[in-house]
Protein backbone atom coordinates (compact mmCIF):
# COMPACT_ATOMS: atom_id res chain seq x y z
CA UNK A 1 0.00 0.00 0.00
CA UNK A 2 3.08 2.28 1.00
CA UNK A 3 4.87 1.11 -1.98
CA UNK A 4 6.95 3.96 -3.00
CA UNK A 5 6.91 5.89 0.71
CA UNK A 6 9.31 4.10 2.44
CA UNK A 7 12.24 5.26 4.82
CA UNK A 8 14.90 5.20 2.05
CA UNK A 9 12.64 7.56 -0.14
CA UNK A 10 11.77 9.99 2.61
CA UNK A 11 15.08 10.54 4.10
CA UNK A 12 16.83 10.81 0.57
CA UNK A 13 14.33 13.83 -0.33
CA UNK A 14 14.71 16.72 1.89
CA UNK A 15 11.93 18.50 0.89
CA UNK A 16 9.17 15.75 1.63
CA UNK A 17 11.31 15.24 5.00
CA UNK A 18 10.94 18.60 5.99
CA UNK A 19 7.59 19.04 5.09
CA UNK A 20 6.65 15.51 6.66
CA UNK A 21 8.18 17.03 9.87
CA UNK A 22 6.49 20.02 10.38
CA UNK A 23 3.39 18.11 10.08
CA UNK A 24 4.83 15.82 13.09
CA UNK A 25 5.72 18.74 14.95
CA UNK A 26 2.91 20.43 14.43
CA UNK A 27 0.62 18.25 15.35
CA UNK A 28 1.91 18.39 18.94
CA UNK A 29 1.82 22.22 18.90
CA UNK A 30 -1.30 21.72 18.13
CA UNK A 31 -2.65 20.23 21.17
CA UNK A 32 -1.33 22.69 23.72
CA UNK A 33 -3.12 25.66 20.87
CA UNK A 34 -6.27 24.71 19.97
CA UNK A 35 -7.30 24.56 23.88
CA UNK A 36 -6.50 28.19 24.33
CA UNK A 37 -9.29 29.14 21.62
CA UNK A 38 -11.83 28.55 24.33
CA UNK A 39 -10.21 29.16 27.19
CA UNK A 40 -12.38 32.41 26.92
CA UNK A 41 -15.17 29.37 27.79
CA UNK A 42 -13.71 28.55 31.11
CA UNK A 43 -13.71 31.59 33.08
CA UNK A 44 -16.47 31.65 35.12
CA UNK A 45 -19.11 34.34 35.24
CA UNK A 46 -18.67 34.78 38.89
CA UNK A 47 -18.88 38.21 40.53
CA UNK A 48 -16.39 40.50 42.12
CA UNK A 49 -12.89 39.85 40.33
CA UNK A 50 -10.86 42.97 39.95
CA UNK A 51 -7.20 43.74 38.51
CA UNK A 52 -4.50 44.04 41.66
CA UNK A 53 -4.46 47.60 43.25
CA UNK A 54 -0.89 48.95 42.42
CA UNK A 55 0.11 47.81 45.99
CA UNK A 56 -0.93 43.89 45.53
CA UNK A 57 0.98 44.38 42.30
CA UNK A 58 3.71 45.20 43.44
CA UNK A 59 3.40 42.78 46.09
CA UNK A 60 2.63 40.20 43.46
CA UNK A 61 5.91 40.90 41.89
CA UNK A 62 7.56 40.16 44.95
CA UNK A 63 6.21 36.98 45.91
CA UNK A 64 7.19 36.27 42.22
CA UNK A 65 10.83 37.81 42.65
CA UNK A 66 10.99 36.03 46.06
CA UNK A 67 10.02 32.31 44.46
CA UNK A 68 7.37 32.07 46.49
CA UNK A 69 5.84 29.77 44.25
CA UNK A 70 8.55 27.63 44.31
CA UNK A 71 7.27 26.32 47.25
CA UNK A 72 3.17 27.26 47.40
CA UNK A 73 0.70 26.92 44.99
CA UNK A 74 -2.28 28.80 44.41
CA UNK A 75 -4.65 26.38 42.94
CA UNK A 76 -7.48 24.43 45.00
CA UNK A 77 -7.95 21.65 43.45
CA UNK A 78 -11.85 20.21 43.07
CA UNK A 79 -11.02 17.11 46.24
CA UNK A 80 -12.71 16.98 49.38
CA UNK A 81 -9.50 17.19 51.60
CA UNK A 82 -8.51 20.21 49.79
CA UNK A 83 -12.12 21.78 50.39
CA UNK A 84 -12.06 20.81 53.80
CA UNK A 85 -8.61 22.51 54.48
CA UNK A 86 -8.69 25.21 52.06
CA UNK A 87 -12.07 26.24 51.24
CA UNK A 88 -13.56 26.10 47.69
CA UNK A 89 -11.42 25.25 44.93
CA UNK A 90 -9.56 27.64 42.42
CA UNK A 91 -11.90 29.37 39.67
CA UNK A 92 -10.77 30.21 36.54
CA UNK A 93 -12.02 33.20 36.97
CA UNK A 94 -10.02 33.78 40.02
CA UNK A 95 -6.47 33.52 38.15
CA UNK A 96 -8.22 35.92 35.18
CA UNK A 97 -5.81 38.98 35.44
CA UNK A 98 -2.46 36.80 36.53
CA UNK A 99 0.09 37.15 33.81
CA UNK A 100 1.48 34.56 34.40
CA UNK A 101 -0.41 32.86 37.13
CA UNK A 102 0.61 31.63 40.40
CA UNK A 103 -0.95 28.03 39.92
CA UNK A 104 2.17 25.94 40.67
CA UNK A 105 2.08 22.07 41.68
CA UNK A 106 4.49 21.74 44.20
CA UNK A 107 3.68 22.26 47.88
CA UNK A 108 6.26 22.79 50.48
CA UNK A 109 4.55 25.10 52.40
CA UNK A 110 0.78 25.39 52.18
CA UNK A 111 -1.68 26.43 49.39
CA UNK A 112 -2.34 30.21 49.90
CA UNK A 113 -5.07 30.62 46.80
CA UNK A 114 -7.63 31.35 49.95
CA UNK A 115 -4.57 32.62 52.48
CA UNK A 116 -6.67 35.87 52.63
CA UNK A 117 -8.14 37.38 55.68
CA UNK A 118 -7.11 33.84 57.62
CA UNK A 119 -4.44 35.82 59.71
CA UNK A 120 -3.89 39.02 60.43
CA UNK A 121 -1.42 41.87 59.18
CA UNK A 122 0.92 41.57 62.33
CA UNK A 123 0.93 37.51 61.64
CA UNK A 124 2.18 37.85 58.64
CA UNK A 125 4.64 40.36 59.09
CA UNK A 126 5.92 38.58 62.11
CA UNK A 127 5.57 35.35 60.16
CA UNK A 128 7.90 36.96 57.21
CA UNK A 129 10.44 38.16 59.48
CA UNK A 130 10.93 35.25 61.42
CA UNK A 131 8.61 31.90 60.45
CA UNK A 132 9.55 29.57 62.97
CA UNK A 133 8.75 32.15 66.15
CA UNK A 134 4.85 31.31 64.88
CA UNK A 135 5.02 27.61 63.26
CA UNK A 136 7.87 26.01 65.25
CA UNK A 137 8.40 23.42 62.87
CA UNK A 138 8.37 25.56 59.84
CA UNK A 139 11.13 25.09 57.15
CA UNK A 140 10.38 28.41 55.42
CA UNK A 141 13.55 31.43 55.24
CA UNK A 142 12.84 34.17 57.06
CA UNK A 143 12.07 37.08 54.47
CA UNK A 144 12.97 40.30 57.18
CA UNK A 145 14.65 42.28 54.45
CA UNK A 146 11.53 43.32 53.11
CA UNK A 147 11.37 45.68 55.48
CA UNK A 148 13.34 48.18 53.21
CA UNK A 149 11.17 50.76 50.73
CA UNK A 150 9.53 49.58 48.01
CA UNK A 151 10.64 50.60 44.61
CA UNK A 152 6.99 52.70 43.46
CA UNK A 153 8.98 53.66 40.13
CA UNK A 154 7.64 50.83 38.25
CA UNK A 155 4.24 50.73 39.18
CA UNK A 156 2.82 52.38 36.24
CA UNK A 157 4.75 50.70 33.42
CA UNK A 158 4.17 47.55 35.08
CA UNK A 159 0.19 48.46 34.98
CA UNK A 160 0.65 49.77 31.44
CA UNK A 161 2.03 46.29 29.98
CA UNK A 162 -0.72 44.26 31.72
CA UNK A 163 -3.40 46.63 30.12
CA UNK A 164 -1.92 45.38 26.47
CA UNK A 165 -2.23 42.19 27.88
CA UNK A 166 -5.88 42.52 28.45
CA UNK A 167 -6.05 43.48 31.78
CA UNK A 168 -9.21 46.30 32.37
CA UNK A 169 -6.11 49.30 34.00
CA UNK A 170 -8.70 52.89 33.13
CA UNK A 171 -6.39 55.84 32.49
CA UNK A 172 -7.64 56.99 35.55
CA UNK A 173 -6.50 53.75 37.67
CA UNK A 174 -2.78 54.41 36.34
CA UNK A 175 -3.15 57.99 36.81
CA UNK A 176 -3.86 57.64 40.64
CA UNK A 177 -1.84 54.44 40.66
CA UNK A 178 0.73 55.62 43.15
CA UNK A 179 -1.70 57.63 45.60
CA UNK A 180 -3.99 54.62 45.81
CA UNK A 181 -0.58 52.39 46.56
CA UNK A 182 0.24 55.06 49.46
CA UNK A 183 -3.79 55.03 50.42
CA UNK A 184 -3.74 51.19 51.06
CA UNK A 185 -1.00 50.78 53.16
CA UNK A 186 -2.18 53.62 55.60
CA UNK A 187 -5.47 53.16 57.16
CA UNK A 188 -5.40 57.18 58.42
CA UNK A 189 -5.37 58.07 54.61
CA UNK A 190 -8.38 58.83 52.28
CA UNK A 191 -9.03 55.58 50.33
CA UNK A 192 -12.38 56.71 49.02
CA UNK A 193 -10.73 56.91 45.58
CA UNK A 194 -9.19 53.10 46.33
CA UNK A 195 -12.41 51.57 46.66
CA UNK A 196 -14.18 52.75 44.26
CA UNK A 197 -11.28 52.20 41.64
CA UNK A 198 -10.83 48.35 43.31
CA UNK A 199 -14.05 47.43 45.14
CA UNK A 200 -12.94 44.96 48.12
CA UNK A 201 -9.57 46.75 48.60
CA UNK A 202 -8.54 46.86 52.22
CA UNK A 203 -6.47 49.60 53.66
CA UNK A 204 -4.26 48.19 56.45
CA UNK A 205 -0.85 49.49 58.01
CA UNK A 206 0.31 46.03 56.91
CA UNK A 207 3.55 46.07 58.19
CA UNK A 208 3.25 48.32 61.47
CA UNK A 209 4.66 51.41 60.08
CA UNK A 210 2.49 53.36 57.68
CA UNK A 211 5.15 56.22 57.56
CA UNK A 212 7.11 53.92 54.91
CA UNK A 213 6.11 52.18 51.99
CA UNK A 214 7.90 48.70 51.81
CA UNK A 215 8.26 45.97 49.89
CA UNK A 216 6.20 44.00 53.39
CA UNK A 217 3.56 45.95 52.82
CA UNK A 218 2.90 45.41 49.14
CA UNK A 219 3.74 41.80 49.78
CA UNK A 220 0.84 41.06 52.71
CA UNK A 221 -1.21 43.75 50.93
CA UNK A 222 -1.72 40.65 48.22
CA UNK A 223 -1.37 37.91 50.32
CA UNK A 224 -4.22 39.13 52.06
CA UNK A 225 -6.61 39.76 49.10
CA UNK A 226 -5.76 35.86 47.34
CA UNK A 227 -9.07 34.41 46.80
CA UNK A 228 -11.56 37.06 49.08
CA UNK A 229 -12.75 38.75 46.09
CA UNK A 230 -15.56 36.15 45.16
CA UNK A 231 -18.15 35.75 47.86
CA UNK A 232 -19.27 32.45 47.61
CA UNK A 233 -22.35 32.26 49.98
CA UNK A 234 -23.95 34.17 47.19
CA UNK A 235 -22.62 32.10 43.89
CA UNK A 236 -25.11 29.90 41.90
CA UNK A 237 -23.67 26.64 40.32
CA UNK A 238 -24.88 28.12 37.34
CA UNK A 239 -22.13 30.84 37.47
CA UNK A 240 -19.92 27.96 38.17
CA UNK A 241 -20.20 26.36 35.00
CA UNK A 242 -17.33 26.40 32.03
CA UNK A 243 -19.47 26.17 28.77
CA UNK B 1 20.13 0.67 -0.83
CA UNK B 2 19.17 -3.30 -1.76
CA UNK B 3 16.43 -4.02 0.64
CA UNK B 4 17.33 -7.93 0.78
CA UNK B 5 16.38 -10.02 3.96
CA UNK B 6 18.67 -12.39 4.57
CA UNK B 7 19.95 -14.75 7.63
CA UNK B 8 22.56 -14.09 9.65
CA UNK B 9 25.03 -16.87 9.76
CA UNK B 10 26.11 -15.91 13.67
CA UNK B 11 23.28 -15.64 15.37
CA UNK B 12 20.55 -17.47 12.89
CA UNK B 13 18.81 -14.20 12.69
CA UNK B 14 17.13 -12.61 10.19
CA UNK B 15 18.16 -9.04 9.22
CA UNK B 16 16.28 -5.98 8.25
CA UNK B 17 17.76 -5.74 4.91
CA UNK B 18 18.76 -2.36 5.26
CA UNK B 19 22.78 -1.97 4.35
CA UNK B 20 25.26 0.85 4.85
CA UNK B 21 28.25 0.68 3.22
CA UNK B 22 28.36 -3.43 3.88
CA UNK B 23 26.98 -3.25 7.60
CA UNK B 24 23.89 -5.11 7.86
CA UNK B 25 21.63 -4.69 10.51
CA UNK B 26 19.89 -7.68 12.87
CA UNK B 27 16.07 -7.67 13.00
CA UNK B 28 14.91 -8.08 16.35
CA UNK B 29 11.68 -7.31 17.33
CA UNK B 30 10.14 -6.27 20.41
CA UNK B 31 8.24 -9.31 22.07
CA UNK B 32 5.28 -9.56 21.93
CA UNK B 33 3.63 -9.17 24.50
CA UNK B 34 4.96 -5.39 24.90
CA UNK B 35 3.50 -5.01 21.33
CA UNK B 36 0.28 -6.44 22.53
CA UNK B 37 0.05 -4.03 25.87
CA UNK B 38 1.31 -0.98 23.77
CA UNK B 39 -1.57 -1.71 21.20
CA UNK B 40 -3.74 -2.08 24.51
CA UNK B 41 -3.19 1.19 25.70
CA UNK B 42 -3.87 3.18 22.76
CA UNK B 43 -7.04 1.33 22.50
CA UNK B 44 -8.20 2.28 25.81
CA UNK B 45 -6.65 5.96 25.51
CA UNK B 46 -9.48 6.15 22.42
CA UNK B 47 -11.84 4.40 25.02
CA UNK B 48 -10.73 6.93 27.80
CA UNK B 49 -11.49 9.91 25.18
CA UNK B 50 -14.93 8.45 24.30
CA UNK B 51 -15.87 8.15 27.78
CA UNK B 52 -14.02 10.94 29.44
CA UNK B 53 -13.75 14.80 28.99
CA UNK B 54 -10.49 15.01 26.86
CA UNK B 55 -11.41 16.67 23.73
CA UNK B 56 -10.30 20.83 24.25
CA UNK B 57 -13.87 21.58 22.97
CA UNK B 58 -16.60 23.42 24.77
CA UNK B 59 -19.02 21.52 26.40
CA UNK B 60 -17.10 18.40 25.61
CA UNK B 61 -17.85 15.94 28.31
CA UNK B 62 -17.52 12.35 27.07
CA UNK B 63 -20.23 9.86 27.43
CA UNK B 64 -20.28 9.57 31.22
CA UNK B 65 -20.83 13.10 31.80
CA UNK B 66 -18.07 12.82 34.42
CA UNK B 67 -16.36 16.08 35.53
CA UNK B 68 -13.74 17.01 38.34
CA UNK B 69 -16.39 19.51 39.89
CA UNK B 70 -19.82 17.22 39.49
CA UNK B 71 -17.74 14.19 41.23
CA UNK B 72 -16.03 16.47 44.01
CA UNK B 73 -20.08 18.22 45.05
CA UNK B 74 -21.38 14.80 45.41
CA UNK B 75 -18.32 13.50 47.74
CA UNK B 76 -19.37 16.59 49.38
CA UNK B 77 -23.15 16.28 49.57
CA UNK B 78 -22.55 12.31 50.51
CA UNK B 79 -20.08 13.54 53.35
CA UNK B 80 -22.83 16.00 54.73
CA UNK B 81 -25.70 13.66 54.39
CA UNK B 82 -23.33 11.76 56.83
CA UNK B 83 -22.49 14.33 59.22
CA UNK B 84 -25.49 16.71 58.86
CA UNK B 85 -27.45 14.89 61.68
CA UNK B 86 -24.43 15.58 64.22
CA UNK B 87 -23.81 18.47 62.79
CA UNK B 88 -27.38 19.93 62.88
CA UNK B 89 -27.02 18.86 66.59
CA UNK B 90 -23.81 20.80 67.24
CA UNK B 91 -25.38 23.78 65.49
CA UNK B 92 -28.36 24.20 67.09
CA UNK B 93 -27.28 23.52 70.55
CA UNK B 94 -25.57 26.47 72.29
CA UNK B 95 -22.11 25.41 73.36
CA UNK B 96 -23.18 25.35 77.28
CA UNK B 97 -25.72 22.43 75.97
CA UNK B 98 -23.00 21.37 73.94
CA UNK B 99 -20.46 20.71 77.21
CA UNK B 100 -22.75 19.47 79.03
CA UNK B 101 -23.76 16.28 76.76
CA UNK B 102 -21.28 13.41 77.22
CA UNK B 103 -22.06 12.72 73.45
CA UNK B 104 -21.59 15.82 71.97
CA UNK B 105 -19.31 17.06 73.73
CA UNK B 106 -16.79 14.28 72.69
CA UNK B 107 -18.11 15.16 68.94
CA UNK B 108 -17.32 18.44 69.77
CA UNK B 109 -13.68 17.60 70.87
CA UNK B 110 -12.87 15.26 68.17
CA UNK B 111 -14.20 18.06 65.51
CA UNK B 112 -12.72 21.29 67.38
CA UNK B 113 -9.23 19.50 68.04
CA UNK B 114 -9.19 19.47 63.84
CA UNK B 115 -10.91 22.85 63.09
CA UNK B 116 -8.38 23.94 65.73
CA UNK B 117 -5.19 22.52 63.72
CA UNK B 118 -6.33 24.23 60.25
CA UNK B 119 -7.69 27.85 61.77
CA UNK B 120 -6.22 28.31 64.56
CA UNK B 121 -2.81 26.84 65.56
CA UNK B 122 -0.74 28.94 62.91
CA UNK B 123 -1.05 31.68 66.04
CA UNK B 124 -2.00 30.07 69.21
CA UNK B 125 -0.08 27.08 68.77
CA UNK B 126 -0.41 23.52 68.00
CA UNK B 127 -1.14 22.56 71.43
CA UNK B 128 -3.08 26.39 72.15
CA UNK B 129 0.26 27.29 73.60
CA UNK B 130 0.04 30.55 72.10
CA UNK B 131 3.30 32.59 70.62
CA UNK B 132 5.37 35.59 71.21
CA UNK B 133 4.19 38.39 69.60
CA UNK B 134 1.05 38.82 70.97
CA UNK B 135 -0.68 35.52 70.69
CA UNK B 136 -2.46 34.37 73.77
CA UNK B 137 -1.71 31.08 74.94
CA UNK B 138 -5.43 29.49 75.27
CA UNK B 139 -4.36 26.58 77.75
CA UNK B 140 -3.83 28.68 80.65
CA UNK B 141 -6.60 30.31 83.14
CA UNK B 142 -5.68 33.85 81.82
CA UNK B 143 -7.92 35.37 79.64
CA UNK B 144 -7.95 38.98 78.30
CA UNK B 145 -11.63 38.81 76.57
CA UNK B 146 -13.15 36.07 79.20
CA UNK B 147 -12.76 32.62 79.64
CA UNK B 148 -16.13 31.40 79.83
CA UNK B 149 -18.30 29.51 76.96
CA UNK B 150 -19.82 32.52 75.87
CA UNK B 151 -17.12 34.85 76.32
CA UNK B 152 -15.07 32.55 73.92
CA UNK B 153 -17.69 31.67 71.35
CA UNK B 154 -18.53 35.79 70.80
CA UNK B 155 -14.63 36.12 70.44
CA UNK B 156 -14.10 33.23 67.78
CA UNK B 157 -17.01 33.89 66.16
CA UNK B 158 -16.74 37.96 65.88
CA UNK B 159 -12.82 38.10 66.34
CA UNK B 160 -10.62 40.96 67.95
CA UNK B 161 -10.20 44.62 65.83
CA UNK B 162 -10.99 43.06 62.56
CA UNK B 163 -12.51 44.93 59.81
CA UNK B 164 -14.69 41.61 58.65
CA UNK B 165 -17.74 42.10 61.79
CA UNK B 166 -19.11 45.03 63.64
CA UNK B 167 -19.36 43.13 66.59
CA UNK B 168 -16.05 42.32 66.72
CA UNK B 169 -14.30 42.81 69.95
CA UNK B 170 -12.62 46.76 70.02
CA UNK B 171 -10.64 48.36 72.07
CA UNK B 172 -7.62 50.72 71.57
CA UNK B 173 -4.61 51.30 73.77
CA UNK B 174 -2.93 54.69 73.09
CA UNK B 175 0.45 55.09 71.74
CA UNK B 176 1.97 57.10 74.57
CA UNK B 177 5.37 57.93 72.91
CA UNK B 178 3.84 58.31 69.68
CA UNK B 179 0.86 59.92 70.33
CA UNK B 180 3.16 62.60 72.70
CA UNK B 181 1.42 61.54 75.75
CA UNK B 182 4.24 60.61 77.56
CA UNK B 183 8.32 61.05 77.31
CA UNK B 184 10.22 58.04 77.26
CA UNK B 185 11.92 58.95 80.59
CA UNK B 186 8.15 58.82 82.07
CA UNK B 187 7.54 55.37 80.30
CA UNK B 188 10.32 53.87 81.72
CA UNK B 189 8.86 54.87 85.19
CA UNK B 190 5.47 53.63 84.80
CA UNK B 191 6.95 50.30 83.05
CA UNK B 192 9.00 49.76 86.49
CA UNK B 193 5.94 50.89 88.47
CA UNK B 194 4.39 47.94 86.63
CA UNK B 195 6.78 45.64 87.47
CA UNK B 196 6.39 46.46 91.05
CA UNK B 197 2.37 45.05 90.51
CA UNK B 198 3.46 41.49 90.63
CA UNK B 199 6.79 42.34 93.27
CA UNK B 200 9.39 42.49 89.97
CA UNK B 201 10.28 46.18 90.93
CA UNK B 202 14.54 47.07 91.04
CA UNK B 203 14.15 50.14 91.85
CA UNK B 204 11.90 52.40 94.15
CA UNK B 205 12.87 55.68 93.02
CA UNK B 206 11.68 54.85 89.24
CA UNK B 207 8.58 52.89 90.95
CA UNK B 208 7.60 55.61 93.02
CA UNK B 209 7.58 57.98 90.03
CA UNK B 210 5.53 55.69 87.84
CA UNK B 211 3.11 55.17 90.41
CA UNK B 212 1.47 59.03 89.39
CA UNK B 213 1.72 58.65 85.77
CA UNK B 214 0.21 55.06 86.07
CA UNK B 215 -3.01 56.33 88.11
CA UNK B 216 -3.61 58.78 85.58
CA UNK B 217 -3.23 57.07 82.14
CA UNK B 218 -3.16 52.97 82.97
CA UNK B 219 -5.82 51.99 85.86
CA UNK B 220 -8.84 53.54 83.53
CA UNK B 221 -8.04 50.25 81.45
CA UNK B 222 -6.10 47.87 83.78
CA UNK B 223 -7.03 48.53 87.39
CA UNK B 224 -5.77 50.09 90.00
CA UNK B 225 -3.63 47.49 91.58
CA UNK B 226 -3.25 46.08 87.71
CA UNK B 227 -5.95 43.64 87.54
CA UNK B 228 -7.33 43.97 84.46
CA UNK B 229 -10.60 44.18 82.61
CA UNK B 230 -12.03 41.58 80.49
CA UNK B 231 -15.07 43.39 78.95
CA UNK B 232 -12.13 46.08 76.91
CA UNK B 233 -9.41 43.42 76.57
CA UNK B 234 -7.28 45.40 79.36
CA UNK B 235 -4.39 42.53 80.15
CA UNK B 236 -4.00 41.86 83.94
CA UNK B 237 -0.83 43.30 84.97
CA UNK B 238 -0.41 42.18 88.08
CA UNK B 239 0.43 37.91 87.33
CA UNK B 240 3.56 36.85 85.65
CA UNK B 241 1.80 36.44 82.60
CA UNK B 242 3.22 38.57 79.27
CA UNK B 243 2.23 38.75 75.75
CA UNK B 244 4.91 40.71 74.35
CA UNK B 245 7.67 40.32 76.75
CA UNK B 246 8.33 40.79 80.54
CA UNK B 247 11.18 43.07 81.31
CA UNK B 248 11.35 46.78 81.71
CA UNK B 249 12.77 47.22 77.96
CA UNK B 250 10.01 44.87 76.73
CA UNK B 251 6.65 46.51 78.71
CA UNK B 252 8.32 50.44 77.90
CA UNK B 253 8.56 49.41 74.46
CA UNK B 254 5.10 48.32 74.57
CA UNK B 255 3.56 51.24 76.24
CA UNK B 256 5.86 53.71 73.55
CA UNK B 257 4.57 52.09 70.37
CA UNK B 258 1.60 49.33 71.26
CA UNK B 259 1.23 46.49 68.58
CA UNK B 260 -2.70 45.69 69.27
CA UNK B 261 -3.57 42.10 68.66
CA UNK B 262 -5.87 41.19 65.76
CA UNK B 263 -8.36 38.24 65.21
CA UNK B 264 -10.29 37.05 61.97
CA UNK B 265 -13.99 36.51 62.80
CA UNK B 266 -14.37 33.31 62.25
CA UNK B 267 -18.50 33.16 62.30
CA UNK B 268 -18.10 34.55 58.87
CA UNK B 269 -16.03 31.64 57.66
CA UNK B 270 -16.82 28.57 59.00
CA UNK B 271 -20.41 26.75 60.00
CA UNK B 272 -21.47 27.74 63.34
CA UNK B 273 -21.34 24.35 64.31
CA UNK B 274 -17.52 24.30 63.77
CA UNK B 275 -17.82 27.76 65.94
CA UNK B 276 -19.45 25.93 68.64
CA UNK B 277 -16.76 22.96 68.55
CA UNK B 278 -14.35 25.43 68.93
CA UNK B 279 -15.34 26.95 71.90
CA UNK B 280 -16.03 23.58 73.44
CA UNK B 281 -12.44 22.60 72.46
CA UNK B 282 -10.82 25.71 73.37
CA UNK B 283 -12.60 25.95 76.58
CA UNK B 284 -11.57 22.22 77.28
CA UNK B 285 -7.76 23.03 76.43
CA UNK B 286 -7.34 23.38 80.17
CA UNK B 287 -8.06 27.03 81.05
CA UNK B 288 -11.64 27.40 80.49
CA UNK B 289 -14.30 28.90 83.37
Amino acid sequence: MFKGFSHAVIERNLLLLGVLTLITVSIGGLAQIVPLFTVETTIERVQGIRPYTPLELMGRDIYVREGCYVCHSQMVRPFRDEHERYGHYSLAAESMYDRPFQWGSKRTGPDLARVGGRYSDEWHAQHLRDPRSLVPESIMPPYAFLDRPLDTSRIVSAMRTLRALGVPYTDEMIANALADARAQANPEADGSGLAQRYPRARQGNFDGNPRVLTEMDALIAYLQMLGTLVDFRDVTPEQLRQQ
Amino acid sequence: MPTKIEKDALTGRETTGHEWDGLKELNTPLPSWWLYTFYATIAFSVLWMILYPALPLPGATGLTGWTARGALSGELEAARARTEPMMARLRAATPEQIAADPELRAFALAGGRIAFANHCAACHGAGGQGARGGYPNLADDDWLWGGDLAAIHATIRHGIRNQDSEEARMSIMPRFLADGTLTMAQIHDVAEYVLSLSGRATQPAMAARGEGIYAENCASCHGERGEGNQEIGAPRLNDRIWLHGSDRAAIAAYIANPVLGVMPAFGQRLDPAVVNMLTVYVHALGGGR
